[in-house]
């Protein structure tokens, strides 16, 4: 079932285009994820989808409703980029707020212990890693079915990130569905079952995130520091071998099909070993490097 | 508890936690009338007061004075921070409304203005012997068309600023004069007639007038009382078109 419906949107500040054509849809209980470089377009994406701001052009349904829709406001759970609380405020007063906003409420201490949210510590107090995840359990207080996260991670520690991601996997084993807009590749290929990949205001790959690798690349690579010389023209005699090359001590090997069987069975004919051999497998950030013709500028 | 009383205990707990804001809002204006009545001349009677003392005329002027520091100090600065730092954005897309925000945060400055109010009053009253409003609906009446003057005054300036930080300039830059026409360094009826003119059109003039109309036993005089809801109307209505939460 389909529950977030983005077809065609269209969104500019005056001259400048930041939405030029954005179409996807969200089914319930998955976690989609929003990929792309800094001013994509990612974040009025979402913008528009949580109601905040208004198309110029095609049309979102979330759950059934226009994004305006009042109802929608106690079913979407926002975290948004850069929104801060009251500096005096702490975290016990602002879920015990939030929560009374809802009708039906989460349980916001057991929300405060799984996301380690200090209670007794104002806004201003907090580390950044405590603020985002305060920001995070504000989002999720209501109970809502779609949890829209902006940039859920930036700012946290690679420990809080790792926990971050195991209680956003709970949370949609819970039943709800995530919309996820993330610079960070390896959250992406951790988390989400599929992803958009937008470029200048556009969706340049649709697919999941192994599914956007295979896409991209087809191309593999083994490296290995050989015991003995060995003659580069008798691994390149193979057809699975496009490349080999000498890199100092070290061998790569790059081609196609079953090559690690070829490399080995090359290097056993001719009683070589074959030291710290390891198999580069291209990365969605390489997926991302293609798609978008830049590397991200994240971390 | 309601939401929207829920929201604004949250901001009157705010409010207390700035010790700056809390001090000048509750206590200054009661010190001044404390520190004015130390003064052996001020509590004498004077013939060009028409027999009152220079004190009985500070009292009035000190609930002037904490209508103006929530209204244009404390409110646009809290307002604009809000703004900037997405607070009203964060509660646009909960199920309650940043209009309920911008509300709480109003009648907290009401009911802190009254506390103050309620204090100036006691103290001129226990301490320096001024007489409570003989007038007190009139008093009440007068006090709350001066509040939403001087409200809806900050909510334009709320609305235009860019940062809490500019917030607070603009509202320190405005806080002078109209406390000056409100009489904080010359009370109205020691003015010369030309800006006593003047005076009685400014938001807090007219506060301060008809407060003092309230305080002699009177009801507010009819051009304080129509300046005030001039103010009212028309920087309401701005506040309205300019307002933006994001």
């Amino acid at each position: 079932m389909t529950v977030i419906e983005v077809h065609n949107l269209r969104k500019a500040y005056g001259d400048t285009v930041a939405v030029r054509d954005v179409s996807f849809s969200v089914e319930r209980g998955e976690i989609f994820g929003i990929l792309g470089p800094n001013g994509a377009g990612k974040t009025t994406t979402v913008e528009c989808i949580a109601g905040l701001r208004t198309p110029d052009g095609g049309t979102i349904g979330v759950l059934g409703r226009p994004p305006h829709d009042t109802a929608l406001r106690s079913l979407v759970g926002v975290q948004l980029q850069e929104s801060r609380l009251p500096d005096k405020l702490s975290g016990r007063e602002a879920l015990e707020l939030f929560s009374s906003f809802y009708p039906e409420p989460a349980d916001w201490q057991a929300l405060a212990r799984d996301l380690d949210v200090p209670l007794a510590t104002r806004y201003a107090k907090m580390s950044g890693g405590q603020k985002q995840r305060l920001s995070i359990a504000l989002a999720l207080v209501g109970n809502p079915e779609i949890a829209v996260l902006d940039e859920l991670t930036t700012g946290l520690d690679p420990q809080a990130r790792r926990d971050t991601w195991g209680l956003i996997e709970a949370v949609r084993d819970r039943g709800v569905t995530i919309l996820l807009v993330t610079h960070f590749m390896e959250e992406a290929e951790r988390l989400c079952d599929r992803l958009a990949v937008i470029d200048h205001g556009a969706v340049v790959a649709l697919d999941t995130p192994a599914g956007l690798i295979a896409e991209t690349s087809t191309e593999q690579k083994i490296r290995f520091r050989p015991s003995a010389e060995v003659d580069l023209a008798l691994l390149e005699a193979r057809p699975e071998v496009h490349h080999a090359r000498r890199h100092g001590s070290q061998i790569e090997v790059t081609g196609s099909g079953n090559l690690l069987h070829a490399v080995t069975s090359v290097l056993a004919v001719n009683q070589i070993i074959a030291n710290d051999l390891r198999i580069e497998q291209a990365s969605l950030d390489d997926a991302f490097v293609r798609l978008t013709g830049r590397s991200h500028s994240g971390e | 508890m309601s939401v929207f009383a829920k929201l604004t205990l949250t901001e009157l707990r705010l409010f207390l936690r700035e010790p700056m804001s809390a001090f000048f809002v509750l206590i200054f204006p009661t010190l001044l009338v404390v520190i004015l009545g130390c003064v052996p001349a001020f509590r004498e009677p004077q013939e060009s007061l028409d027999g009152r003392r220079v004190i009985d005329l500070y009292v009035g002027i000190a609930v002037v004075l904490t209508l103006a520091m929530v209204a244009i100090q404390i409110a646009p600065a809290v307002l604009a921070t809000y703004r900037e730092r997405g607070v009203l954005r964060r509660f646009a897309t909960t199920p309650v409304s940043p209009l309920k925000l911008l509300g709480a945060q109003l009648v907290m400055n009401l009911l802190a203005a009254a506390a103050a109010t309620a204090l100036v009053l006691a103290v001129g009253r226990i301490v320096f012997d001024v007489p409570l409003a003989a007038q007190f609906a009139g008093f009440v009446v007068a006090f709350l068309l001066g509040a939403a003057g001087v409200l809806a005054i900050g909510l334009v300036v709320a609305a235009l600023v860019p940062t809490g930080k500019a917030g607070n300039s603009v509202g320190t830059l405005l806080f002078f004069p109209l406390m000056f026409f409100a009489g904080l360094w010359t009370p109205r009826e020691v003015m010369p007639e030309a800006l006593r003119n003047v005076a009685d059109f400014t938001p807090l003039g007219a506060a301060e007038r008809a407060l003092n109309d309230a305080m002699t036993g009177h009801w507010p005089n009819a051009v304080s009382a129509t300046v005030l809801v001039g103010y009212v109307a028309v920087f309401g209505f701005l506040a309205v078109r300019w307002f933006r939460w994001s």
